[in-house]
């Protein structure tokens, strides 16, 4: 197990390591030998390209055919950008009962509130567990990662109908609540795996400063933390972004559709010639993701590498 | 070290306290506490106070409008000649069992060629990697939808080299196959999951087996691939559970009702339809909680495995 203790450092990978054979190459082999590699490296690239651009065609291919009238779309397989026009976004953007810019700003509600529980609760939850001691910790620690590989459906009946006997349903609060309490045990772990790997002594000489474990919390961990927080942002950003289940389960009133469920209404509501709106509004849905994904590469490759979060 | 790693290591250590953890014990216990405060009320009134709520529910007869009627184990009894259920099982277990190992496999290979200090690797992996972002979302479900209808991108691009392909999508034969590919196609998070844990295998190993002139395959088989069973038996043991859960990618490709012909039921999507579309609470429930017995006998079967193949340093 400790081959995956200590990723973190590999997880960076494209400026740390990659020393390995590439340095290797180019010293003393004769010179066939290093001919051979460069082969070997082309046909390398050529494979990766191939695959890496059957990967993203499609996502291509939709965000051509969003500009592309509806009869082509069906009959175009290429991504020539000749006949474009924006009609299917101005058609898509206001084919709901509200303009789609409503639901995103549901959806953006909901992300916020999201992130802020999880970054709130789950540093509490991840200090505790990583640095005071305390009775039934092991006992806790042992809950909270098994509640990590709970599959959710077990606890939805009643959670919809504890919701539901409290008014919530149609609110964002079923959404944004479960984060406040720190539910998304994922992110705890990874707090927790973070702050084992700060120093100690750091905490240890605030103490002796007369420091208590609030103070420590706050103007010591938090502050070193800031990585293992902006995973937790990125990842809780992306999945309550996406998150349809729970909006499917707990959002039935239009005006509270968040990005998802409104996508799917449109599908319903429309019939199959409007591809073009749909995807229009689907790239929309997506934008957010993918500036995300753009900005935030570096925390979401290490994330994802450390912890195995999608 | 990870959640999984975790936690099978602490079912391993069984030393008694450290002298300074009994002394450290006790001291700490109301600050502990009030940190834990957000996640043990968390615990209690939304994980475990639900988990014995449904474990009730799934032995009574509830449609949320009249108090729930204790049945004992009829629910269960029902799910045994639930021919629509049994059905979901097949379509589920068809995902899971074909969809994760080709998806490792693709995964696997890929970090492979992109491990060896390949030149734009950033640019690679971010690519690969997009799709695993964008996977569960309902606009590539959309999407999917689109690509692998009757006149889809698909069939556009067969029929270019003659080929009349079927509607992928409206083919119970085909349409499950649609949505393991879908799966497959994001196989950009477990990827970069491998390629961190090649990083991780010491270079003298390699250097060594080369110096007793032994070939890329031997290589391969003799250190990569032991090196690696640990986080191979991580990517496993997660996408397992992950992939019993899937819902979104079958509801959205399907219109939401598991067709054609019940060919991409999930068991999840069965379960919302049950509980969520009919209100049939109690039958919802018992489903769950046979869901978590399906998901923790594959893990627990996945860590008794693990003893024969994964193989550790320490």
């Amino acid at each position: 197990m400790t081959k995956i203790q200590t990723l973190p450092a590999a997880a960076e990978g494209q400026s740390s390591k990659t020393s390995k054979s590439p340095r290797r190459r180019e010293s003393p082999g004769s010179l066939a030998f290093s001919r051979n590699a460069r082969i070997k490296g082309l046909i390398k690239h050529a494979i990766l390209i191939l695959v890496g651009g059957i990967m993203i065609y499609p996502l291509l291919w939709m965000v051509v055919s969003s500009l592309r009238p509806n009869d082509l779309i069906f009959r175009e397989p290429g991504l020539w950008l000749n006949n474009l026009e924006m009609s299917n976004y101005t058609d898509g953007w206001s084919a709901l009962t509200h303009p789609f810019g409503h639901y995103m700003i549901n959806s953006a509600i909901v992300v916020l509130g999201s992130i802020l529980g999880n970054l709130i609760s789950c540093s509490m939850a991840a200090y505790a567990f990583a640095r005071l001691q305390f009775s039934g910790k092991k006992l806790f620690f042992g809950i909270m990662l098994l509640t990590i590989m709970l599959p959710f459906h077990v606890v939805i009946v009643p959670q919809y109908i504890l919701f539901s006997q409290i008014g919530w349903v149609n609110t964002f609060w079923p959404l944004i609540v479960p984060k406040l309490l720190a539910t998304d045990a994922f992110f705890v772990f990874l707090m927790v795996q973070f702050i084992r790997g700060i120093p100690k002594e750091l905490d240890e000489a605030a103490r002796i400063d007369g420091a208590g474990h609030p103070r420590i919390f706050l103007r010591v961990i938090l502050p070193l933390m800031v990585p293992a927080l902006a995973t937790t942002t990125i990842f809780t950003f992306i999945w309550t972004w996406n998150d349809f289940f729970g909006a499917l389960i707990y959002l039935t009133d239009p005006d509270m559709f968040t990005v998802p469920v409104a996508l799917r209404a449109f599908v319903d509501s429309q019939s199959a010639t409007s591809w073009g709106s749909l995807f229009a509004m689907s790239i929309v849905s997506l934008f957010p993701v993918f500036l995300v994904f753009l900005f935030g590469q570096r925390f979401l490759i290490k994330g994802i590498a450390t912890t195995g979060i999608k | 070290m990870s959640a999984i790693g975790e936690l099978s290591t602490m079912s391993r250590r069984k030393g008694p306290m450290t002298k300074e953890e009994k002394k450290a014990n006790g001291r700490d216990n109301k600050a502990a506490y009030v940190f834990l405060l957000p996640w043990l009320i968390g615990l209690v009134v939304i994980t475990v106070g639900p988990m014995l709520m449904s474990l009730y529910l799934s032995f009574t007869d509830y449609n949320l409008l009249q108090p729930p009627q204790w049945v004992g184990i009829d629910n269960f009894v029902r799910m045994f000649g639930d021919a629509r259920l049994h059905n979901s099982l097949r379509v589920t277990f068809t995902y899971v069992l074909v969809g994760v190992p080709l998806q490792l496999a693709v995964a696997l290979v890929i970090a492979l060629v992109l491990d060896k200090g390949l030149r734009g690797l950033p640019f690679y992996r971010s690519i690969f990697y997009l799709p695993s972002l964008l996977g569960g979302s309902v606009a590539v479900a959309i999407l999917w939808k689109q690509i692998f209808g009757t006149t889809g991108l698909v069939n556009q691009v067969l029929a270019m080299i003659g080929i009349q392909g079927p509607g992928w999508i409206s083919d119970p034969n085909t349409a499950l196959g649609s949505i393991i590919l879908l799966h497959v196609w994001t196989f950009g998070s477990p990827m970069i999951i491998f390629l961190a844990g090649l990083r991780q295998i010491p270079n003298m190993y390699y250097e060594a087996a080369e110096v007793d002139g032994a070939t890329t395959l031997q290589k391969f088989w003799r250190i990569t691939l032991p090196m690696l069973s640990p986080i191979i038996f991580f990517n496993l043991v997660l996408q397992i559970i992950g992939s019993f859960q899937s819902f979104t990618q079958a509801f959205i490709v399907s219109g939401g009702n598991g067709g054609p012909s019940d060919s991409t039921m999930f068991f999840t999507l069965y379960l919302y339809q049950k509980g969520f579309g009919q209100f049939d609470m109690g039958y919802a429930s018992a489903m769950a909680w046979f869901l978590l017995v399906i998901i923790g006998a594959f893990t627990a079967i996945n860590f008794i495995a693990s003893k024969y193949w994964v193989f550790y340093d320490d």
